[in-house]
């Protein structure tokens, strides 16, 4: 399958990624909810593509304020963005911490169906309304139900748990856990050069020997230390997905767009064990259909934002998209190719462990930072996309490696 | 009866106190974890919470059900697993909440003495009062059956007075938890001549279940902690009395506590210490140990003073203090009372002044909350105490002089034989009072 029509991304947004590390934020203090999200990153988007007057569409992607916020029905807030996209018609989209990429997706392919030629999409979640331990039952439905007796209290950082316990008895605990502290290193690094990312405050002299601290099994999970693993966030991106028409209808000049050259939404069954916990079996066909459908090999990529919601989940990635052999991934990362002046720079804001990880926004965030970066709008974060390599790529995953939505980007 | 038998019947006197609530926390709490093992399934728990008022006994309830909450959020990892066997809690927030159930199943809120008559363990957290503690106990020796054993929070009265008064056959054991006891690690336990054995078997393996420290101490009134703490307290105010012949009493005050505070790199000064417990107790403890203490004198005529002002320091319930020798303002000193004119002095009007007297810091010299934890400590107070040593100023030489007296103090503790060693008196200060460094020390020779 071949993109058979132009479609492109603009007018990108993100909100802070607010939570532990941000100066502002304070679990005592009353913060912005759910609708205030939405509305910043909606308007965001709006003001750039010429007003609600120009969305034929809207997408929102959330995964689970049902139980965060007590809320559902959320296509119900873009008439609260702007007045002006009452009657509209607006989907509400969810696949667990992989939801952003599947509203983006939905807005692209509704583009494609040309039922659109200006589709609005934004990915919200708001998290911080309860502790980490309550917020560890609710994160865990991106999970199978039945499992989650037999699962740890925290759930999905147990699952990844175990995938690194495989992955270090397999091929060595030490020079893992090495490339997972070189992994957080990255990423926030990169989070410290983006204004709106959750650790851009982070003063921490020693990252390296942070990240080197020993599992606590007692208090935390077998395998990982907190700082292998994102944070709680609240935040939402938008983005807009347009058409060549939907591109001079909002008066749009193409250098400040990014096109899309091919997708790659992949889906695993939700009640079976990975087959082999060192790897990421989904992410891999996602990224080999999106590269497929784009008609170009990972040497022609000059970024990627991958979905490291676990450090040990970046490493994997890495080996994934084929970067590095099976077990080499740690090699790779320690030789300093993810970071941003290496081969293949990753996720330049600071992804999901940097810039924080709003489960139904983040696959929108990464969206928006590529476009930031083929657009030249990354700021002290941008990083050079050469001639010959003008491609980007995101990897959004839900759950553990279930449902995969891969993108692949062109600058113009 | 083995360790898990002899917890199933459990009393707590004085259980709305300050003291009391954080021991029945801790007590319900290991009774729950008890009663959740395979082995003790069906098996009753029963946890009195007595004090004697009802208002206060529903203010504790709630307290203690908060704080479960935020232990159990805590130790959820644990409890998934000890609640593993139950299909119907699933979620952590279900297991959360059976286990806050589970612990406030097993406490009984009551008000009346007999409760304690079925009880195996009596823990005493009552008034630092000799004569009610002797009558309480012996009306609960009288009449219950169980020959229980007797575990007392005091932190001054001989155990063996209390054994011996009391009629208890060697059957008490004094178990003084630091305040607040939820969060404090140090317990000292003192066992009287006649204590029985098993008693302080028993309580080392509760401290240790508890993770808490243990630290022996003789049965001297007052034990190491308060031993350490009244005559310090005793050697800052007798200097606040030398001072004051030469400068306003305020002044005096102003200059002992910042010494003690920040020359000494410790976490509060002196008399901000003696607030934090209370004048009015830091006089009943030491009218509690002065009969028992011969060659010294354990007397201070400033807190007498100050109690018939009706300057009293402690804390107000929620855990805020009180105004005492200083007033504050969000936990922070902010004036000094001036017994002449009954009225509080602002220390920023005299800050200036006094400090110009106390003279400049040693060199390197680093806050309590820094030196605290640093990573060379030893290397870090050989040095600063060294730089003190040759300096000629008011403040230093009130510095050496007090560091000297707290190490001799600490050194009687031992040669009386209140305490087993050097070692465990600096562990008292360390832990119960969160010294960074221990009195017995080599800094100044």
């Amino acid at each position: 399958m071949k993109m058979r029509k132009k479609v492109y991304l603009v007018g990108g947004y993100n909100t802070i990624s607010m939570g532990t590390g941000r100066k502002e934020f304070s679990p005592k203090k009353e913060r912005p909810g759910l609708e205030e999200y939405i509305r910043e990153a909606g308007q965001g988007v709006l003001k750039q593509i010429g007003g609600a007057a120009n969305v034929d569409e809207c997408v929102i992607g959330n995964f689970i304020a049902s139980r965060f916020n007590k809320q559902a029905n959320m296509a119900g807030f873009f008439p609260y963005i702007d007045e002006g996209l009452t009657f509209k018609p607006c989907t509400r989209v969810e696949g667990a911490c992989g939801t952003g990429a599947l509203a983006v997706l939905t807005g692209i392919k509704s583009v494609l169906a040309e039922t659109a030629d200006v589709v609005l999409v934004v990915g919200v979640e708001v998290q911080n309304t309860v502790k980490a331990i309550y917020g560890a039952d609710i994160l865990a439905a991106a999970g199978w139900f039945k499992e989650r007796k037999d699962g740890h209290a925290y759930f999905f950082p147990g699952k990844f748990s175990d995938r690194a316990g495989a992955y270090y008895e397999k091929f060595g605990k030490e020079k893992t856990r090495k490339a997972m502290a070189r992994w957080y290193v990255n990423a926030i690094e990169n989070a410290r050069l983006c204004p709106t990312a959750q650790e851009y405050h982070n003063t921490t002299a020693d990252l390296l020997a942070q990240g080197m601290a020993e599992p606590n099994p007692k208090g935390f999970v077998d395998n990982l230390n907190v700082f292998d693993c994102s944070k709680v966030s609240d935040g939402a991106s938008g983005i807009a997905a347009v058409s060549e028409e939907g591109l001079k209808k909002c008066g749009i000049d193409k250098k400040d767009a990014v096109e899309i050259a091919g997708f790659g939404q992949v889906e695993y069954d939700i009640t079976k064990p990975p087959k082999d916990p060192t790897k990421l079996e989904t992410t891999a066909a996602g990224v080999q259909k999106a590269l497929q459908m784009a008609g170009i090999t990972k040497d022609q990529l000059a970024t990627v934002e991958c979905h490291d919601c676990f450090s040990i989940a970046g490493i994997m990635a890495v080996e994934a998209i084929g970067f590095a052999a099976h077990g080499e991934g740690p090699d790779f990362v320690s030789a300093g190719h993810t970071a941003r002046g290496g081969k293949i720079p990753f996720n330049t804001t600071g992804g999901l462990m940097g810039w924080g990880h709003p489960t139904g926004g983040t696959g929108v965030h990464q969206a928006v930072t590529i476009w930031e970066q083929m657009t030249d709008r990354a700021g002290k974060a941008q990083i050079e996309i050469p001639k010959d390599k003008p491609f980007g790529l995101s990897i959004n995953m839900g759950g553990d490696d279930k449902t995969l939505g891969v993108m692949v980007y062109k600058k113009i | 009866m083995n360790y898990s038998e002899r917890l199933q019947n459990v009393t707590v006197l004085g259980a709305a106190g300050k003291m009391g609530s954080g021991i029945l926390l801790l007590t319900a709490m290991e009774m729950a974890d008890l009663s959740l093992k395979p082995e003790n399934k069906g098996k009753e728990y029963v946890l009195y919470a007595l004090d004697i008022s009802q208002k206060a006994l529903a203010g504790l309830m709630k307290y203690i059900q908060g704080q479960v909450l935020k232990a159990a959020e805590k130790k959820a990892v644990a409890l998934r697993k000890v609640y593993a066997d139950r299909k119907d809690l699933i979620e952590n927030c279900e297991i959360i909440d059976q286990y806050v159930k589970d612990v406030m199943n097993i406490i009984r809120p009551v008000t009346t003495l007999e409760s304690a008559y079925e009880s195996l363990i009596v823990f005493e957290a009552a008034s630092e009062n000799p004569d009610l503690k002797v009558k309480i106990f012996s009306q609960i020796e009288k009449n219950n059956q169980n020959k229980p054993w007797f575990f007392t929070n005091t932190s001054s009265i001989p155990i063996g007075y209390l054994d011996k008064e009391a009629g208890l056959g060697g059957r008490v054991l004094g178990v003084h938890f630091y305040n607040p006891p939820a969060v404090q690690r140090l317990v000292e336990v003192i066992k009287a001549s006649a204590t029985l054995p098993e008693l302080s078997e028993f309580v080392s393996q509760f401290i240790k279940n508890l993770r808490k420290v243990e630290v022996p101490a003789n049965d001297f009134a007052g034990f190491i902690g308060n031993g350490h703490f009244m005559r310090d307290a005793l050697h800052g105010m007798a200097e606040v009395g030398k001072l004051s012949k030469e400068m306003p009493f305020v002044d005096a005050v102003y200059i002992v506590n910042k010494i003690s505070q920040d020359l000494l790199i410790r976490p509060m000064g002196i008399f901000q210490l003696i607030d934090y417990v209370g004048i009015d107790v830091c006089q009943y403890i030491m009218k509690v140990m002065a009969p028992h203490v011969k060659d010294e004198k354990i007397h201070s005529p400033l807190l007498d003073q100050f109690m018939e002002l009706g300057v009293k320091g402690g804390q107000h319930s929620d855990g805020s203090q009180k105004d005492g020798f200083l007033k504050y303002e969000k936990g922070r000193p902010v004036g000094i009372y001036d017994p002449d004119k009954k009225a509080y002095v602002a220390i920023a009007d005299i800050a200036a002044k006094c400090d110009a007297l106390i003279g400049p810091m040693p060199e390197g010299f680093l806050p309590w909350k820094s030196a605290v934890g640093h990573p060379a400590k030893d290397d870090f107070f050989k040095k600063y105490f060294m730089a003190l040593k040759v300096m000629d100023s008011l403040g230093a030489k009130l510095a050496r002089d007090y560091a000297i007296r707290s190490k001799a103090i600490g050194l009687k503790l031992v040669s009386d034989q209140v305490a087993f060693s050097e070692k465990d008196v600096n562990t008292v200060l360390l832990t119960g009072f969160f010294h960074a460094y221990g009195p017995i020390n080599d800094y100044l020779n």
